[in-house]
């Protein structure tokens, strides 16, 4: 059966696979950053196509990510929505002028400066989206612990997220059989039924599957612990650890740059804000 | 004399909530480069001994220990786990649950990497043992991509990179089917000579682990030890068949037919078995003197599946040109290797998943268009872990949970119950939670709870999976029971006795087909047969063989007509 994970690891050769955890942990955070602080288009649009790049770079495919793709262009386009709704003018208030396209109904007017503003929005969600997706998907779960416990974050953190990992499709799959089952039983959760028994009747999918997955935890303990892990508190080596190589410093750097160069064309001019309309 | 490497004297253990000890003033030396098999029934203490060896008992399920047990000259119970797991490698039971890495590479590093060894010799470890048992070309594999044998191999790969001298091996066969079972049997042994380890098997199905030589049999029961002794000399009693262990049916067989079996010929091997004339005459004898079981009456089509195809993803079939027909009051098996489409069939006939083409009737009708609850109204499906079904606290619910919301009144409902559970033999429990209930009632809550539904047809997926011989036993008369009562049932089973023992037919599935659709003793003595659909061939089989009895299947058909005559009357009138 394929076991479908919304978030997966997506091995593949490529330089941003081989990169370590810590460095994509500290670049994504450093690119985060580079693009939270911004509302220049400019420096959005260059953050974006580098971000592009990379993803390019890695080798995963668009469809592969589909998933996340959809459900994250949904919510920009609920969050472009609602900035609509609650402040139409938001964009006259940030740019100083107000140029009215056409009118919709009571004091819903679309001004070029309102499109300009939700247009940046949603810009950054489409440099911070695939940076975010191949964190995510190029970072390699175990590696990611080692890489973790190396800057001396208890390996047991890491290990849990690893764990966890492992079993999702196994509980997935558990959650699929048990569901099937109890339909057979008229444990309805189809949209016919009444939110209240909806609620209801998961409840007795997830009885067994808690009870299931408590079994799973008593074997997984008793093999984990018969294999000697905690036997050291602090250390332990790592399988899949890779040294940290130049491209990981030349991605750090490149992470850095890319944070300064936002904040110095941002702040140039004291305003976080292009703005083509004066 | 040899010192031993495992040694309890006057052993015994309490588990801290429970009133008396679960192991009783056991004595037992183990030596080095012995192979040992322990059994017996569920419930026995075989467990809580091996357990005590590789230090789960009293570190993980504390209580108190009395006497004293060295294990490779560590003082066990005043160790730790840490400690004993460098001289004790354990396999658990169940080969995926016990899969921690997320790659092969990993699962096997495991041990390496809790004790901090360098990650270059920890490659060169793990490509060496990765080696040994067979899985090097899949190191880099997820344990979702690994068939059941081969996680196998990577759980013993993982316990072997530390050099244990001790190999403990918790119930290797109960989630394996019958062809992976019989080559993990081979590995261990052949592991066993390739690194002189000393090698602790803890089974009850006896006659598959004793494929392979073992040196000897320590017979568990009560917490006690009944018998320690080799192969040969413990075969020739009847205290495996006195305490719950079913003995390998060949000799099952030569007791029918009046020949005593003795030390002497070498009874632990079918094929090894010393076999006089005199021996071979009273077995054919007995043969012709038996009467072939009367071919039932044709009856009308309960349920028809018409060239059924399926698959999950595109590009993958799981099921192809699948067409067969069940009748009214059958029983049948549904056999065949993991991932070979069977769990994939029942599930197209419950209407869980939709068939890409081809249909399915019930009745003559076809059912495409019905809901899986309208379909669940006439074809129950049990799954094999009864916690994966059980979602109330008491008994009572759980049963009526399937006619709620059908329109019954509240009275009619409990009748419906009640007269459900009086089937199952569950009615005296009726008030009782669900928890404070045995495995085996477990199952027959589940059953009842499909049931009460008034289903025509029940599917059960593996129904005696990790039950010892009596449970076996229980739950497959109950079934038959139900059988008789007119409940038509087939089966999903890797169990090849309970094919033959209650199932005349059997389909037989490799690789997306329908390969057979046969009696199942036919099945089982069809060595091609056998080895597509990873099946494991009968000992009887070998013994008609060796007999010259022809056709092998007759011979089988009739073992099983006269044991279940013995059985029902609870007496032998061959030995």
């Amino acid at each position: 059966m394929a076991a479908n994970t919304v978030l997966n690891y997506l091995p593949r050769k490529s330089v941003v696979h081989e990169l370590t955890g810590t460095t994509k942990l500290a670049f994504f955070l450093l690119f985060t950053f580079a693009s939270m602080i911004t509302y220049d288009t400019r420096v959005l649009i260059c953050l974006m196509l580098f971000s592009f790049a990379v993803f390019h770079l890695s080798k995963i495919q668009l469809r592969e990510v589909r998933f996340m793709l959809v459900f994250m262009l949904a919510f920009l386009f609920l969050n472009n929505l609602f900035i609509f709704l609650f402040d139409p003018d938001q964009g006259t208030n940030l740019y100083g002028t107000r140029t009215v396209l056409f009118h919709l109904f009571w004091r819903y007017d679309v001004t070029a400066e309102q499109l300009f503003y939700m247009f940046n929005i949603s810009l950054k969600y489409f440099v911070a989206l695939p940076i975010a997706i191949l964190f995510i998907s190029a970072t390699n779960p175990s590696e990611f612990a080692a890489s973790l416990n190396k800057i001396g974050v208890s390996y047991r953190i890491g290990y849990a997220v690893s764990i966890a990992l492992r079993y999702i499709p196994d509980i997935q799959r558990d959650y699929h059989n048990i569901s099937q089952a109890q339909q057979a039983r008229g444990v309805e959760l189809g949209k016919k039924e009444k939110l209240i028994s909806r609620l209801k009747n998961s409840v007795s999918i997830l009885m067994p599957l808690i009870m299931s997955s408590l079994s799973r935890i008593d074997i997984i303990s008793n093999a984990m612990e018969l294999r000697g892990f905690g036997k050291d508190k602090k250390k332990r080596t790592w399988y899949v650890q890779r040294p940290f190589k130049r491209n990981d410093w030349i991605a750090l750097a490149i992470g850095v740059g890319l944070l300064v160069f936002s904040a110095v064309v941002t702040f140039w001019d004291g305003n976080r804000f292009f703005n083509p309309f004066q | 004399m040899r010192s031993p490497i495992i040694s309890f004297q006057n052993f015994s253990f309490q588990y801290r909530a429970q009133k008396q000890p679960t192991l009783h003033d056991i004595n037992l030396n183990i030596y080095p480069g012995e192979r040992i098999l322990i059994c017996g029934p569920s419930g026995s203490g075989k467990s809580t001994l091996a357990s005590c060896i590789n230090g789960l008992i009293p570190f993980s399920y504390p209580g108190e220990c009395t006497g004293t047990l060295t294990v490779d000259g560590v003082d066990a119970p005043r160790s730790s786990i840490f400690e004993l797991s460098r001289h004790v490698g354990t396999v658990l039971q169940d080969p995926d649950g016990q899969f921690i890495g997320l790659t092969v590479g990993e699962d096997i590093a495991f041990a390496l990497e809790n004790d901090c060894v360098p990650q270059d010799e920890m490659h060169v470890i793990t490509d060496r043992v990765a080696g040994l048992v067979g899985v090097e070309n899949h190191l880099g594999y997820a344990p979702h991509e690994l068939s059941g044998g081969q996680k196998q191999r990577v759980s013993l790969a993982g316990v072997m990179v530390d050099q244990v001298k001790i190999l403990l091996f918790d119930e290797p066969l109960a989630n394996l089917d019958p062809a992976t079972g019989k080559q993990a049997i081979e590995l261990i042994d052949e592991i066993q000579q390739k690194s002189d380890t000393t090698v602790i098997i803890i089974e009850h199905r006896l006659e598959d682990v004793l494929w392979r030589h073992v040196d000897r049999i320590v017979l568990v029961n009560d917490g006690r030890i009944l018998a320690d002794t080799t192969p040969d000399e413990l075969l020739s009693t009847q205290l495996l068949t006195e305490n719950g262990i079913r003995e390998p049916l060949y000799l099952t067989a030569l007791r029918y037919a009046g020949v005593a079996v003795t030390p002497e010929k070498q009874p632990d091997h079918a094929q090894r078995l010393l076999l006089s004339d005199e021996d071979t005459q009273k077995i054919r004898s007995w043969y012709s003197a038996c009467t072939p079981a009367p071919q039932p009456d044709e009856r009308p089509v309960l349920l028809e599946v018409k060239d059924l195809s399926f698959g999950y993803t595109k590009e993958k079939k799981n099921l192809q040109n699948i067409s067969f027909q069940i009748r009214k009051g059958e029983m049948v098996a549904i056999v065949g290797r993991n991932g070979a489409g069977k769990s994939t069939l029942s599930k197209l006939i419950c209407g869980f998943e939709m068939p890409d083409s081809g249909a399915i009737l019930m009745d003559g009708r076809d059912i495409a268009d019905d809901s899986i609850r309208q379909r669940a109204m006439r074809i129950g499906y049990v799954m094999q872990n009864p916690n994966q079904m059980i979602s109330k606290n008491m008994i009572f619910d759980e049963v009526s949970l399937g006619i709620r919301n059908t329109g019954l009144s509240e009275d009619e409902i409990r009748a419906r119950v009640e007269d459900t559970l009086k089937i199952c033999g569950l009615y005296p429990f009726r008030n009782w939670p669900i928890s404070a209930l045995s495995f085996g009632q477990k199952k027959r809550v589940t059953i009842a709870s499909v049931l009460v539904m008034g289903p025509e047809l029940i599917i059960l997926d593996e129904p005696t999976a990790g039950q010892d011989f009596r449970h076996y036993t229980e739950i497959m008369e109950f079934l038959r029971g139900l059988n008789q009562q007119g409940v038509t049932v087939a089966m999903i089973t890797h169990d090849m006795h309970l094919m033959l023992e209650y199932t005349p037919r059997a389909l037989v599935f490799s690789d997306t087909q329908l390969i057979a659709d046969r009696s199942a003793a036919e099945v089982l003595c069809d060595p091609e047969m056998i080895a597509e659909a990873a099946l494991k061939e009968t000992s009887l089989f070998t013994l008609a063989q060796r007999c010259g009895i022809a056709p092998p299947e007759a011979f089988v058909e009739r073992f099983i007509e006269y044991d279940r005559e013995v059985r029902s009357h609870g007496s032998e009138h061959g030995a």
